[in-house]
């Protein structure tokens, strides 16, 4: 696509011409979860009606045309954010499963009484709960970056909790609840000096910007396929291969092992080795799909236009008199989250969703985030590269009637 | 605009919401409980003074969405004046309606508490207008700590 087309680009998605209580459909909720194109749609539909079978397993056509269209979609998977190797692209069930993947394996392997492990005070719960599960196994002690009232990152104060103790820094690449991408080549840069590993939680981040593994030089990378416009119950780890060759297995099964005896069981070789019963075929199909389908459209391109909506967005929320937008930080992604003065978020997302409008409200999986600004929840707009600038003057209208009829 | 929305929120509800009745702290209070809605963050502390097994007082303090203050406020005032036994029934009842599982409900029967019954269409909103009772059930039983409706 030379131009970004956004009306040609919305005749992809067959659920943004649903009626929402007889209103035009305006999903804002991309954070929590994107739609999905037809194309991606269509490629689970045709797997299972035409090339449907276990993988890895047969010498039967049906397996063999599985097995290429899996083992196609890693590929692709490896290509979209440059990894170095296919082997080092592990299919799991989402970000949460791969960062509990990687606290389990390389987290045990690696940790000690003592020991430190950094994150922000930015993060989702799914990037706080498994290292604290860690912390308890092994005694290590958990280390939380502070943020300022923008919600950027201090990096002063990050660069001041690294030390001899810190066995890993795990920090998010855009953040849910505030949208502030952080500075994680810096980030990684200050780790690296001291031979610390870094995973970047990327759930956010990936369906909003190009990323390339080799350039941001992560050791883990990890994101949730659902919300690059492919389906639920798939997400992958990035590693570099040398660590993930270092770790121990995660869980125990078929396709993991080379060889069992009830004496011992000899290991698969990477990927497989991470990849424990018979995975999520179609889900994985779906998401070489999706990249497929985003490709064509270019990553450069969503991120350019979506930054064009966020401004937009903004500076219509800025004219909304008791409206405050909470992170405001110079460096975000296309995430508009705020509260109004005496409504509650949950009172602005149920008279949303009487005009059709879909919002989120709430803590966004970030207690902590919603603590430091003293807020029990927000109202969280998350836009999509489907999303218009109409849509958002019809979200705007929304908030100013609702804040006349609250009174 | 939001004609689709008058049944659940009714100028009652705005009203309670601007001024939420009984808004304050009962200094040394027979019963104080917490009630907490994770989901939302609505967060509400309710104090009770009991004259025998009567309420006496009941008042509150905390933040949450217009629904659950107009729940608390509008409990608070008709819970006043009521044994533990009674109140403990209109709970049973407000329950009932809220939750919408009798298609015959009689609302005349629950008095000025039926303008919540909206809430019966929004299953997601149930337990912004049911957190306050759960937090004085927890209290006429003198459960102490903190009640959440997870």
């Amino acid at each position: 696509m030379t131009v970004f087309d956004v009306q040609k680009i919305r005749q992809d998605f067959p659920i943004l011409k649903e009626k929402i209580r007889g209103k035009d459909l305006v999903y804002l909720d991309n954070a929590a979860t994107c739609q999905k194109p037809q194309a991606v749609i269509d490629s689970i539909v045709h797997l299972y009606s035409h090339d449907y079978a276990n993988v890895h397993r047969g010498v039967h056509t049906l397996s063999v045309r599985s097995t290429d269209k899996f083992e196609g979609a890693r590929t692709k998977v490896k290509d979209f954010i440059n990894a170095a190797s296919e082997k080092e692209i592990i299919f799991v069930k989402g970000a949460t499963d791969a960062i509990n993947l990687v606290a389990q394996t390389y987290g045990k392997a690696n940790v000690k009484p003592g020991d430190e492990i950094i994150i922000t005070a930015m993060e989702h719960h799914s990037n706080i709960v498994p290292w604290q599960m860690l912390c308890e196994q092994t005694g290590a002690v958990l280390k939380v970056a502070p943020i300022n009232l923008q919600g950027e990152l201090i990096f002063e104060e990050f660069e001041k909790l690294i030390n001899d103790k810190t066995k890993l820094v795990s920090v998010v690449h855009m953040s849910n609840a505030l949208g502030t991408i952080n500075p994680v080549k810096k980030i990684i840069a200050v780790a690296h000096e001291k031979g610390i590993p870094v995973l970047l939680d990327g759930a956010q981040a990936i369906p909003h910007m190009p990323v390339d593994v080799q350039d941001l030089d992560c050791d883990f990378y990890v994101f949730s396929a659902h919300k690059l416009y492919a389906p639920t119950g798939v997400g992958v780890l990035y590693g570099k291969q040398a660590l993930l060759e270092a770790m121990p297995p995660y869980q125990g099964g078929g396709d993991m092992i080379r060889k069992v005896t009830f004496e011992e069981t000899e290991y698969n070789v990477l990927p497989y080795k991470f990849e424990a019963g018979t995975p999520n075929i179609a889900d994985v199909v779906g998401l070489g799909a999706a990249i497929d389908y985003l490709n064509a459209i270019g990553m450069d391109k969503i991120a350019a236009y979506e930054a064009e909506l966020l401004v937009y967005a903004t500076e219509k929320a800025q004219q909304i008199k008791g409206l405050r937008i909470i992170g405001e930080a110079g460096h975000k992604g296309a995430i508009l989250s705020f509260v109004l003065d005496k409504i509650h978020p949950h009172d602005i997302g149920t008279m949303l969703d009487s005009l059709g409008i879909a919002i989120r409200a709430g803590h966004h999986c970030a207690m902590p985030v919603m603590d430091f600004f003293q807020v029990p929840a927000t109202a969280r707009a998350s836009f999509a590269m489907y999303n218009t600038k109409e849509e958002i003057d019809v979200l705007m209208k929304g908030i100013e009637s609702l804040i006349e009829v609250f009174g | 605009m939001f004609d689709d929305l008058r049944d659940l929120y009714q100028e009652v509800i705005f009203d309670h919401n601007r001024n939420p009745r009984n808004f304050r702290i009962i200094e040394n209070a027979d019963r104080k409980v917490e009630g907490f809605n994770p989901l939302c963050g609505d967060r509400l502390t309710l104090y009770l003074q009991m004259d025998g097994d009567v309420i006496a007082d009941a008042s509150f303090q905390g933040s949450g969405c217009a629904i659950s203050t107009a729940s608390v406020s509008l409990m608070t005032e008709v819970v006043k004046g009521k044994t533990g036994q009674e109140a403990e029934a209109l709970f049973k009842k407000f329950h009932e309606m809220t939750t919408g599982k009798d298609e015959n409900f009689n609302l005349e029967a629950i008095g000025k508490l039926a303008v919540l019954a909206g809430v019966r269409e929004y299953p997601a909103r149930v337990k912004c207008a049911t957190l306050a009772w759960h937090t004085l059930d927890a209290a006429l039983k003198n459960e102490q700590q903190a009640i959440s409706t997870e």
